[in-house]
């Protein structure tokens, strides 16, 4: 195969992307979808998602209370009309997955279970243990075997979009174990690719999070929004970055410096541990730099104690900070606290789009972590990033449906043959045809991590910023040396790799450039030199448009319907 | 931490080069504190960047990393090299299917297998979507241990009969059949039981029971297929005292 069609082909099969698959399948059973991932679905990062999602299912809570805390905790950059819209379709969605199987953690009553999470003002997040993004991506991905319309293309990577005349028309990607291009046309195209955090040294991402399906819409001339929103969790392990969920301080787990001292009481008493994450990982740097810390082979750290939750609890609400902590640190949470940092997490930003998932590029959407929509402006509060998956998911899906049956006829040939022979000259022809020189992948991949957790990291000033704005121009210069040892086509992982890192440099420069232009400090953006949000010059969320140079930026207004700015204290 | 010294030998097929895989040796530093993968990953990052795997999560969760590590299947995230160096580590793709190309294994045909036993809810009628289901904590936990299967495929590298007859369904797939026949919300025991009790079914299982010691989720597949083999018988006896009464 060269080349196949569908109505609908969707880049991921995360929960973003099967929930778009699932919803179109299930509106048209005459429509044909592709899911087109490289890797299979199952193993997309959605997996490692632990502490929950969030939606109001009780009476002590409301849809009004859920939209507040979401817009609060965004410090108001998020759009409230996509607040609202996404807040009143949680509910429905942690009922669709109950009734595909779904493993809910369950009340005695046998209701779905509700746990607190920080910056929610009541328990309002939905688990399954500690593994929720493993037990939705399972239930989903077992789900779409149900639809026969549902094509999957795994360990397909997609290397560029198609566009023709000014309409999106599907994707050019390789089939890694075929070693070959192919082309793969949609009536509609859907970006549902993930973050971007391998961007960053430190970090809860997986090695497949690079920001493939950013990239791709930036080079197609769409822009990134509020990039420089990029969150830092603050429980991560030392050296490996491996996630201690917030549920361990929703169930009740203390944060100490080495002094035993919940040191919450001196930044934000009224919330203590379960405050939002831009201002626990300040406090952490702070209580590092204060030297409360404790030292360790990987730098400094803190203690998150879980040993006054006892045994039964963590093994039945916390059965996998137990298993990790016990794996990776060689310690047991029952009788010691974990030593945990701050680290990269999740992008607040991503390709711009509307609720329906729309991009400026008719025909492409993008959806899940990829996208920004935004419902999580400046801030993501913890459990709403795997609602947004599921919500806007299936809006996307039934959206980009729509459009495609209004689409009669399938793209054209000229434009896919000629983009296809353009990726088979620069990927093919060109990177692979690369000598390996004093350049290398995994030395221009180091650099570009450490200058970003160093500049473009928790706290930021407009020296480092100009400085990393720089520094990643140049890695691109060098970029552009960097051989390939490996000349076989069949599963190449190294050029896939390559072609990452080229995503990756694209999306890092997006990033520290709007960090650099917006000179205030708004939730995970803190700026040490511009500390005060500074609603008159910068309630406008940033956009990034690709150029042959730095990135142009411009800026688009923030929707506000009923909540007006006001100081975010908490 | 002291670094030492180990030598990784590594499995190498490159389908393009033909010939047969060969081993090649890599001497490398390491810690205390690095897992198989962490070698593994130095090799590709500082050695030889042609060396191919797959990872993602390196947490244990995402399924990617199993290879044959001395032999033994396991996650290469989650094995220490200290824990299985004897001045060397061996490292071989995944036991009984077809190599792609060095560590990376075809799991294609699991996917089919996985597909072949029904796994989401069948319900006679559609059900109510502005309700949820009432399960208590109990009624979860009857189906738990069976819904933490991470697809890693272990089991099937560890499997004598997988390794001899290929068409046989196999440890996981077998216990997430199992995990939906017991959730209370799904009404599809039957065509699934019908499903393992075919020739490439349950039956094929000789109670080996390797795959549930290498599973490293402890979702004791080996278990789960012994239940089903009463299922299933239960279900046939059902069909010849009341023929035409389907079962739950
Ligand atoms: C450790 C961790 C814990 C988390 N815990 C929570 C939590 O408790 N609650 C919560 O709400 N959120 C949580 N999050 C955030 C949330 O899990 C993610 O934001 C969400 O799962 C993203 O889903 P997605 O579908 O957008 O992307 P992903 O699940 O990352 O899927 C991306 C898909 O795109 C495919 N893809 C990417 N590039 C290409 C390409 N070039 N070609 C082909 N395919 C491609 C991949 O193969 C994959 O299938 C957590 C995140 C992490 C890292
Ligand atoms: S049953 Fe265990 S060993 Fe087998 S695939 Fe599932 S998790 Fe892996
Ligand atoms: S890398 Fe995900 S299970 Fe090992």
């Amino acid at each position: 195969m060269e080349r196949a069609a569908f109505d609908i082909v969707i880049v991921g099969g995360g929960a973003a992307g099967l929930r778009a698959a699932i919803a179109a399948a299930q509106s048209d059973l005459d429509l044909s979808i592709a899911v087109v991932s490289k890797v299979y679905p199952m193993r997309s990062h959605t997996v490692s998602a632990e502490g929950g999602t969030a939606a109001v299912l009780r009476d002590y809570d409301s849809l009004e209370l859920h939209a507040l805390d979401t817009i609060k905790g965004s410090d108001f950059l998020a759009d409230q009309d996509a607040v609202e819209f996404f807040v009143a379709r949680c509910p429905k969605e942690i009922l669709q997955l109950d009734h595909w199987g779904c493993p809910w953690s369950r009340d005695p009553d046998g209701r779905v279970s509700q746990r607190a999470f920080g910056g929610m003002s009541v328990k309002r997040t939905v688990f399954a243990a500690d593994k929720v993004g493993f037990h939705i991506l399972h239930t989903l991905f077992q789900t779409s075997m149900k639809f026969e319309n549902i094509h999957r293309f795994d360990e397909y990577f997609v290397t560029s979009l198609i566009v023709d005349g000014g309409v999106c028309a599907g994707v050019i990607a390789i089939d890694l174990r075929g070693g070959r291009l192919v082309a793969i046309n949609g009536k509609a195209t859907i970006l549902a690719t993930g973050g971007c955090g391998r961007v960053y040294e430190f970090t809860t991402n997986g090695f497949i999070k690079t920001g493939d399906g950013m990239a791709l819409a930036y080079r197609a001339g769409v822009p990134l929004k509020d990039m420089e929103m990029v969150q830092f969790h603050p429980t991560c392990l030392p050296g490996t970055g491996i996630l201690i969920t917030e549920a361990a301080r929703g169930e009740g787990g203390y944060l100490i410096n080495k002094e035993g001292e919940r040191y919450m009481q001196r930044y934000l008493p009224t919330k203590m541990e379960l405050g939002p994450r831009d201002i626990l990982s300040r406090s952490m740097i702070q209580e590092i730099k204060a030297g409360r810390a404790f030292e360790g082979p990987y730098g400094p750290y803190l203690g998150l104690d879980l040993r006054h939750l006892g045994a039964a609890t963590i093994d039945k609400q916390l059965p996998m900070v137990r298993e990790l902590a016990e794996k990776y640190m060689g310690l047991d949470p029952i009788h010691e606290p974990i030593p945990v940092r701050p680290g990269q997490h999740y992008m607040m930003g991503g390709v711009s789009t509307n609720s329906t998932g729309e991009t400026t590029l008719p025909g492409l959407y993008a959806v899940g972590e990829t996208a920004c929509v935004s419902i999580n402006g400046a801030n993501r509060l913890g459990s709403n990033s795997l609602s947004e998956c599921l919500v806007f998911g299936e809006w996307c899906g039934l959206a980009a449906a729509q459009y495609a049956k209004q689409r009669v006829a399938y793209p054209r040939g000229t434009a896919t043959r000629e983009t296809l022979r353009r990726e088979e000259a620069r990927v093919f022809d060109g990177l692979m045809g690369r000598e390996r020189g004093k350049e290398t992948l995994a030395g221009v991949r180091v650099e570009m991590q450490q200058l970003m957790e160093r500049d473009v990291g928790i706290f930021r000033d407009e020296a480092g910023l100009a400085d990393a704005c720089g520094q990643l121009a140049k890695l691109r210069d060098r970029f552009s040396s960097v051989g390939l040892a490996d000349k076989d086509r069949v599963f190449n992982t190294e050029m896939t790799g390559v072609l990452e890192l080229d995503f990756m440099l694209d999306v890092a420069a997006s990033i520290a450039h709007s960090a650099l232009n917006r000179r205030e400090s708004r939730g995970a953006h803190s700026r040490t030199d511009f500390p005060a949000r500074d609603d008159a010059n910068y309630l406008k969320h940033t956009l990034a448009y690709r150029t042959d140079g730095a990135p142009r930026i411009d800026y688009s207004p923030v929707k506000i319907t009923k909540w007006q700015p006001v100081a975010r204290t908490y | 931490m002291a670094e030492r010294d180990v030598v990784f030998r590594v499995k190498r097929y490159r389908p393009e080069s033909g010939g047969k895989p060969t081993y090649q040796e890599y001497r490398i530093p390491y810690r205390d504190d690095m897992v198989v993968l962490d070698g593994l990953n130095y090799i590709k990052d500082q050695v030889d960047p042609t060396l191919t795997y797959r990872w993602s999560c390196r947490m244990g969760i995402c399924g990617s990393c199993g290879a044959n590590v001395n032999g033994q299947p396991r996650l290469t995230c989650g094995t220490y090299i200290r824990d299985v160096h004897r001045g060397a580590v061996t490292i071989d793709p995944l036991a009984n299917f077809p190599i792609l190309k060095d560590l990376v294994v075809d799991f294609d045909d699991f996917l089919e297998k996985l597909a072949s036993v029904t796994p989401y809810i069948v319900r006679e009628e559609s059900t109510d979507l502005t309700k949820e289901f009432v399960q208590y904590p109990e009624d979860v936990e009857a189906y738990r241990q069976q819904s933490l299967c991470i697809n890693c495929m272990l089991c099937y590298a560890a499997c004598p009969v997988f390794g001899a007859s290929p068409e046989f369904v196999g440890p996981a797939a077998s216990a997430l059949a199992l995990r939906y026949i017991r959730d209370t919300r799904d009404e599809g025991s039957d065509q699934r039981l019908a499903r393992l009790n075919t020739k490439s079914g349950v039956w094929e299982c000789t109670f080996v029971g390797e795959c549930s010691v290498v599973c490293p989720k402890n979702v004791d597949p080996a278990a789960a297929i012994q239940t089903l083999k009463v299922l299933a018988t239960m279900r046939h006896m059902r069909r010849l005292l009341m023929p035409g009464a389907a079962s739950r």
